[in-house]
């Protein structure tokens, strides 16, 4: 028998059709036929496919089975925290109280979706001390939008047309800048230190009358907490600037420090990191975000309130607008709610304080296999350097190819910017301790054959369904749909 | 063997044995010990302390049965569209969805995986995004879609910023029929652009020279077919471009903005196999003219070979995004709605050239008997002329607000207040899942509401 099971998957949808087969039999109309708008109205090709339901199955159940998921592989992609996502909550989104109710159906008839709403906009306001909340955006970036909106309307509204650059750590996620320029900031990037805590000088010389804020990722992608935070916010605050906070690491902190106790004014958090809920191949997030009270007022539509016994939908009296069509990834929301409610204050905390002790138990195996830039205690994940494997012939790519023949998913790769050949890489906590031992050994048994063997190391992966794709051709001749006439 | 103590507590110091954290109090003591310290709470020591373990106040954890009952209880204060005739729409719609696609898009391999940087551990999913922007181009009978945005709502937004930087403009044109949320969110998207958002009447829309694009929703808001052919063009008159919202169910059967010239085409996917689950998670459609494909927002899957000449599959043109590009990208979009991409493949899949066909033929008949039907009873008209869709606007004798509540009385869920637009107008939305019995009750209930 083939691993994986054997139904081919290399034919397109469109080349498997077959005129006259279909996949769903609908009702026949049950009303008088109507008369038809002009033919000019109508269209004449529609080229989608014609297949069988068990066609349809079978070809994106194999196609299913070339991922490499949290289900079946160990995925210590850095900053993407890839923990287990619970089955439970899936089963509570689908059911057809939350999965059947429209978003403009009146609020009498949606009680219970508000009121689940209304409670976690309770919970998130807990867990990073920052009480105002909206729940509309859809996306970590989306929040990022929206929480940069907010600091841009706050200085507006004081009459601060000045402020329109943003700090931003060298070590930031790109999405970081880009949405501080999709609010009208010019970027100003930070150096880090030594450290790789915020270059304290460096943000003492952009903290002016210009200054609008910052942008801090907490802890760091570098994995490690800032140890100047206080003194960070501090500074922009004396500035008269905001300090936003990315929440896309919030898996070290939670329960272990309040960003708003710290001096953070905004931050977005990622639903679909932190809290649990399935990453689904690249979405759907959900990227509430959480402000002080001063903030509140510009918060994204729509929010709920609660009057008495009944939730309601309102927009705050400044807000910056509507993000999204509707009320925010409503499904996304209810696992996360699920979680948090499945887990209570000692299964939050417990969360943090297991993720960085595997990253930490990890880290401390591969000292002095792997070399270590910012070489101090990190929270949830690991930035380890491959120079030492370099030298020797393997770049960080290529050793991240290689871990995926030892059943691994790779670790991000050169990211953060400023760790030459970076490999960051993140065990969440609801990995055993026997996964994570097994994947040090195989990092050490690659070390080894990048001495022994090279060319395996740099050939790699040698039992994926594809080996090493060229992605020049694909970005110079961008073949982006298949088309009969280009068909092969 | 002998008998542990069960810890009942689940509050012991810093453990907590949770069902989705395998390490036992041993395990970490074994990991704390490779570290040479004794307890988790040193690792948290960069913290400042006055900061470090604040009071945090949750609720007590629930057992998987109790988060059932409750969250059960939680759901059944709503009133789902399954539960009763529904007649609501209004930019989500309620479409029968083939077993299929939820069975398929809650494998583990698709629900959990990443976003597949990594192209070959991700050889599935980037094959689903390729078939994706495949099958969204023949839809709306475009040249390239790329692998999803947000929603219908963002999607719009991201297009008429697309427009702005392909014609080195900075106002664009909403026609006064798309849709009052996306009319809201374009104006949140623009805010600190410096980019003019003016509302136009697509009757006669007011453009020149210095417009970026031209808005469209098709069919509109209201649900009727505006005459694209004559607003594209007049869009290319001032060499604007043509961005035009689509309803992926009308594709079906009518013709395509592709066909009419349009430049950008978005859509919200919800219809194509998405719940309407209380306004997300959906996912944003998004093609255009090959030509702009520079401009484009959000990811694109492209067919390549590998070493051995093997075709698969790789996210490409990146230098477009925020993680190449940062501040200069043409969006700061990353994770996006893949999962509903998949499950919107596999819906047009599993339909095909038939089914989809048939839906819209169901959506457009059913919608044309209940609307004859309206039009017909003392105190009610259409007030709006035209070919429409599935959706149209009644006027009521009275507030439609008032005449929903009476409709709910007896389960059945009415349409869209939309008295703002239109005096007492009822937005309605008639779809395949509506019988001629729906129908016949909804009637007859209008009838008794004077």
């Amino acid at each position: 028998m083939q691993q994986g099971g054997n139904r081919k998957t290399e034919k397109l949808l469109l080349q498997r059709s077959v005129p006259g087969r279909v996949g769903v039999v609908l009702p026949g109309l049950d009303v008088p036929t109507q008369p038809m708008p002009d033919d000019s109205m109508l269209r004449n090709e529609l080229a989608l496919p014609e297949l069988s339901e068990p066609e349809v199955v079978q070809y994106f159940t194999g196609l299913s089975l070339k991922n490499f998921s949290i289900d079946t592989h160990f995925y210590p992609l850095g900053s993407c925290t890839m923990k287990y996502n619970p089955k439970i909550n899936d089963e509570i989104a689908f059911q057809p109280g939350f999965a059947g109710i429209h978003p403009m159906q009146p609020v009498e008839q949606s009680q219970g979706a508000l009121e689940l709403l209304h409670k976690l906009q309770g919970f998130l306001g807990e867990i990073t001390g920052l009480p105002g909340i909206s729940l509309a955006t859809l996306a970590g970036a989306h929040g990022e939008l929206g929480g940069m909106l907010m600091i841009r309307a706050h200085h507006l509204a004081n009459g601060e047309t000045g402020r329109l650059k943003v700090a931003i750590p060298d070590s930031a996620h790109g999405t970081n800048p880009a949405s501080a320029a999709m609010a009208g900031f010019e970027v100003v990037e930070l150096a880090s230190d030594k450290d790789g805590n915020v270059d304290l000088d460096a943000l003492r010389s952009v903290a002016g009358p210009d200054l609008a804020g910052v942008m801090i990722t907490l802890p760091s992608t570098l994995g490690l907490f800032d140890t100047n935070i206080v003194e960070v916010c501090n500074i922009v605050h004396e500035a008269g600037g905001l300090v936003y906070g990315d929440g896309a690491n919030m898996n070290a902190l939670l329960g272990r420090v309040k960003l708003g106790d710290l001096g953070f004014d905004v931050c977005h958090l990622n639903l679909h990191k932190t809290f649990s809920t399935p990453h689904g191949g690249g979405g759907p997030g959900a990227g509430p975000v959480c402000c002080t009270e001063q903030l509140a007022p510009y918060l994204a539509a729509p929010m709920v309130t609660q009057n008495g016994d009944a939730y309601d939908l309102f927009t705050p009296e400044k807000s910056i607008g509507k993000l999204s069509g509707f009320h925010g990834n409503f499904g996304v929301l209810v696992r996360a709610y699920t979680y948090i409610r499945t887990l209570g204050n000692a299964g939050i905390k417990s969360i943090s304080g297991n993720a960085v002790l595997s990253a930490n138990y990890m880290m401390n195996a591969l000292r002095g296999v792997y070399h270590l830039p910012y070489d101090r205690t990190c929270m949830h994940e690991a930035v380890f350097s491959a120079d030492l494997q370099k030298e020797r012939g393997s770049s960080g790519l290529e050793i991240a190819k290689r871990l995926l023949d030892y059943g691994f998913h790779a670790p991000t790769m050169y990211f953060p910017m400023i760790v030459h050949e970076a490999l960051m890489i993140e065990p969440t906590e609801s990995e055993t301790k026997e996964t994570i031992d097994a994947f040090i050994q195989a990092l050490i048994d690659i070390d080894r054959e990048v001495t022994e063997d090279t060319e395996l190391v740099n050939n790699a992966p040698h039992t994926t369904p594809v080996a090493r794709l060229d992605e020049a051709r694909a970005a110079r001749q961008p073949d982006l749909r298949w088309q009969p006439e280009t068909a092969d | 063997m002998t008998a542990t103590r069960l810890n009942t507590s689940g509050t012991n110091g810093d453990h907590f044995q949770s069902h989705y954290i395998p390490s036992t109090v041993d395990e970490q003591a074994e990991m704390l010990a490779a570290l040479g310290i004794d307890s988790i709470d040193q690792l948290f020591a960069d913290i400042p302390d006055e900061f470090r373990n604040p009071t945090l106040d949750l609720p007590a954890p629930l057992s998987e049965l109790e988060i059932q009952q409750e969250l059960g209880q939680m759901a059944g204060k709503n009133r789902p569209m399954g539960s009763g005739p529904s007649f609501l729409g209004a930019g989500a719609y309620n479409h029968f969805i083939p077993a299929i696609v939820k069975a398929l898009i809650t494998r583990g391999e698709f629900l959990t995986a990443y976003t597949p940087y990594q192209a070959e551990a991700s050889q599935g999913t980037l094959q689903v995004i390729y078939e994706f922007q495949t099958l969204i181009c023949n839809l709306y009978d475009m040249e390239v879609a790329n692998a999803g945005m947000y929603d219908g709502a963002t999607s719009l937004a991201e297009a008429t910023l697309m427009a702005c930087r392909v014609t080195k403009r900075e106002k664009v044109a909403l026609a006064d029929s798309i849709s009052p949320a996306y009319i809201d969110v374009i104006r949140t998207y623009c805010q600190s652009q410096d980019i003019v958002v003016e509302v136009v009447d697509p009757t006669n829309p007011s453009l020149d020279g210095e417009t970026a694009c031209l808005v469209l929703q098709y069919p509109n808001y209201f649900g009727y077919i505006e005459d694209q052919q004559k607003l594209v063009d007049a869009a290319h008159a001032q060499g604007a471009l043509a961005v035009v919202s689509c309803d992926p169910t009308a594709m079906g059967m009518l013709q395509t903005p592709g066909h009419y010239g349009a430049d950008i085409v978005t859509g919200d996917g919800q219809p194509l196999g998405i719940p309407a689950s209380y306004g997300g998670p959906y996912v944003g459609l998004f093609a255009a003219k090959q030509e702009f494909i520079r401009q484009m927002p959000s990811r694109l899957s492209g067919r390549t070979v590998d070493k051995n000449g093997k075709t698969g599959y790789v996210l490409t043109l990146q230098t477009r995004e925020q993680h190449i590009r940062r501040e200069r990208a043409t969006s700061n979009i990353c994770t996006n709605e893949a999962l509903y991409a998949l499950a919107s493949t596999i819906y047009l899949a599993a339909m095909g050239k038939q089914g989809m066909r048939q839906v819209a033929e169901l959506c457009y008949h059913k919608a044309h008997y209940a609307a004859a039907q309206i039009g017909e009873l003392p105190g009610y008209s259409l007030p709006i002329s035209g070919s429409f869709f599935q959706e149209f606007v009644v006027q009521c004798p009275t507030s439609p607000t008032e005449i929903n509540k009476k409709l709910m009385e007896r389960n059945i869920l009415g349409g869209l207040d939309v008295s703002e637009k239109v005096p007492n107008g009822m937005l309605l939305c008639v779809t395949e899942m509506n019988s001629k019995e729906d129908i016949d009750a909804l009637v007859a209930a209008l009838s008794e509401f004077k």
